[in-house]
């Protein structure tokens, strides 16, 4: 397909990967903030391609990963009753609550809907005025125009039976957090192409000049983050931190203002609580006022439900970049993703969920045994 | 969950009061809305995520980086020449083209 098949070049990867080792000097620990480009870099193995001592860590950017068991427990409360549709994205269903997922609660008679598109919903709603029609709103800003327009069109056309129930969280205040916490290992970042393409950058540049830290705005092809990692490690070999743009192909500075404004005109910033990490300060929207009767959290009186994380489930650390998968001694064991025991194994973006997913059970032996293969000369010396 | 695939306009139409378009992703077409992306015109591609065009994909940035990193060993090649390696190579090269003139003028392959 054009603009894919390109960047997906393994002879066009290996001059990337040589420029790298010829400009390296130190070691540098580099995450890439997207749940996508996570997916991207364990499924096409691009970790392993890199220079010993290029170390990608992941972030927390998979909005059903952070999703907070509250919330989930609370749509699983709705998508129980009688007379609800409940309508999600498909990623959303198996992430299992305090009791069950949605696709418990479809198997036992509720009318669970798997939707493409937020707009699914107001055809739903046209054919079952008789029904409340209940959408679970998750994102990050990639996903918030689109879930935006539903509760825009639902208010215009007076649709009283369309509401959100929104969970919806930001990028910058998440990288803020990371950054601030005195655990910090990350001294680049790849950031997220596709929110930016919403949003543009312009939010990044504070960022990387308080905390003097290089934010390479990258896309999610194999290229594309490997492209991500080189302009990184060139900022941090030179000395420099500021805000660049692998990804212009598909994004500049200012990003898409017909959607960033019908968002500010539906959504207002706000707290929300990060599964694995805990509450941000105005790190997440909800609905304004005007949309208070599409307000899912409002019209339904579901009680505050008390949750228990397992205690030996380390997603939080995983999502700050401080450990990995292998850390955990329930990874593959208690914990894989049909027994998801936290946020980074519930979806397949997780971090946790794609190392199982492309066969990452092992811990590699020896501080760099993973480039043991491809650069016998750096290797450290391992066990395997 | 921030997946937005490139696809190509085909058609663009006006359906319940928003602008819509068929967009094509290889040989499958889908509806997309755009709304966000009001001036798009037929075949221009757009990158579609939860059935809402976000953003257009622009050819000549596209084609730029591209280049870019297609040339990135050129430069290598001029720092650091591994004269072996190259030596080797080309000798490669010359056996294998005189075979293949020996055998193109019906000389016996050995």
């Amino acid at each position: 397909m054009k603009y894919l098949d390109e960047y997906r070049d393994g002879d066009v990867a290996t001059k990337i990967v040589a420029e790298m080792r010829r400009i390296q000097t130190q070691p540098w620990v580099l995450m890439e903030v997207c749940g996508g480009q996570t997916h991207s870099i364990v499924k096409n193995g691009l970790d392993q391609l890199l220079p010993p001592g290029v170390e990608l860590v992941h972030g927390p950017g998979c909005p059903v990963c952070v999703t907070p068991l509250e919330m989930i427990d609370k749509a699983h409360a709705i998508a129980r009753l009688p007379g609800v549709i409940f309508c999600s994205f498909g990623d959303m269903l198996r992430v299992p609550g305090s009791d069950g997922d949605l696709f418990t609660i479809k198997s036992n008679g509720g009318d669970v809907r798997i939707v493409y598109s937020p707009l699914d919903c107001l055809k739903i709603a046209r054919a079952n005025p008789d029904k409340q029609i209940v959408f679970f709103a998750i994102g990050f800003e990639t996903t918030a125009p689109a879930n935006a327009m539903l509760a825009w069109r639902a208010r215009e056309e007076n649709m009283t039976n369309v509401s959100l129930l929104v969970s919806h969280v930001l990028v910058p205040p998440a990288l803020e957090a990371i950054l601030a916490s005195p655990e910090n290992r990350v001294q680049g970042f790849l950031g997220p192409g596709h929110v930016c393409a919403v949003m543009g950058y312009s939010e990044y540049l504070p960022i990387s000049a308080r905390y003097k830290v290089p934010i390479v705005i990258t896309g999610f092809e194999p290229l594309d983050i490997l492209q991500g990692v080189l302009m990184t490690i060139q900022q941090l070999e030179e000395n420099r931190a500021v805000v660049e743009n692998q990804y212009s192909r598909v994004l500049d500075q200012v990003g898409n203002l017909p959607a960033q404004k019908l968002v500010g005109k539906v959504f207002e910033v706000s707290d929300r609580k990060w599964r694995g990490i805990g509450n941000i300060p105005r790190s997440g929207y909800r609905l304004r006022e005007e949309f208070a009767v599409h307000d899912a959290e409002k019209i339904f009186d579901v009680a505050e439900i008390a949750t228990l994380e397992p205690a030996i489930c380390i997603s939080g650390e995983i999502l700050r970049g401080i450990k990995k998968p292998h850390d955990c001694p329930a990874f593959g064991t208690l914990c894989n993703p049909q027994h998801p025991l936290g946020a980074t194994m519930v979806s397949a973006e997780g971090a946790c969920a794609a190392y199982y997913a492309y066969g990452r059970h092992l811990k590699p032996q020896g501080k760099d045994a993973q480039h043991q293969i491809a650069d016998p000369v750096h290797a450290t010396g391992g066990s395997a | 969950m921030c997946l937005a695939i490139p696809g190509k306009v085909v058609e663009t139409y006006d359906q319940g009061g928003l602008r819509m378009a068929k967009v094509q992703f290889g040989g499958i077409t889908r509806e997309a809305c755009l709304e966000y992306l009001p001036d798009t015109q037929t075949g221009e591609y757009v990158l579609v995520h939860v059935g809402f065009a976000i953003t257009k994909v622009d050819e000549v940035e596209a084609e730029r980086t591209y280049q870019a990193l297609m040339e990135l060993d050129q430069l290598n090649e001029l720092e650091s020449p591994v004269v072996e390696e190259l030596d080797e190579i080309e000798a490669a090269k010359q056996a294998t083209t005189s075979r293949f003139i020996k055998a193109r003028n019906g000389h016996e392959i050995s």
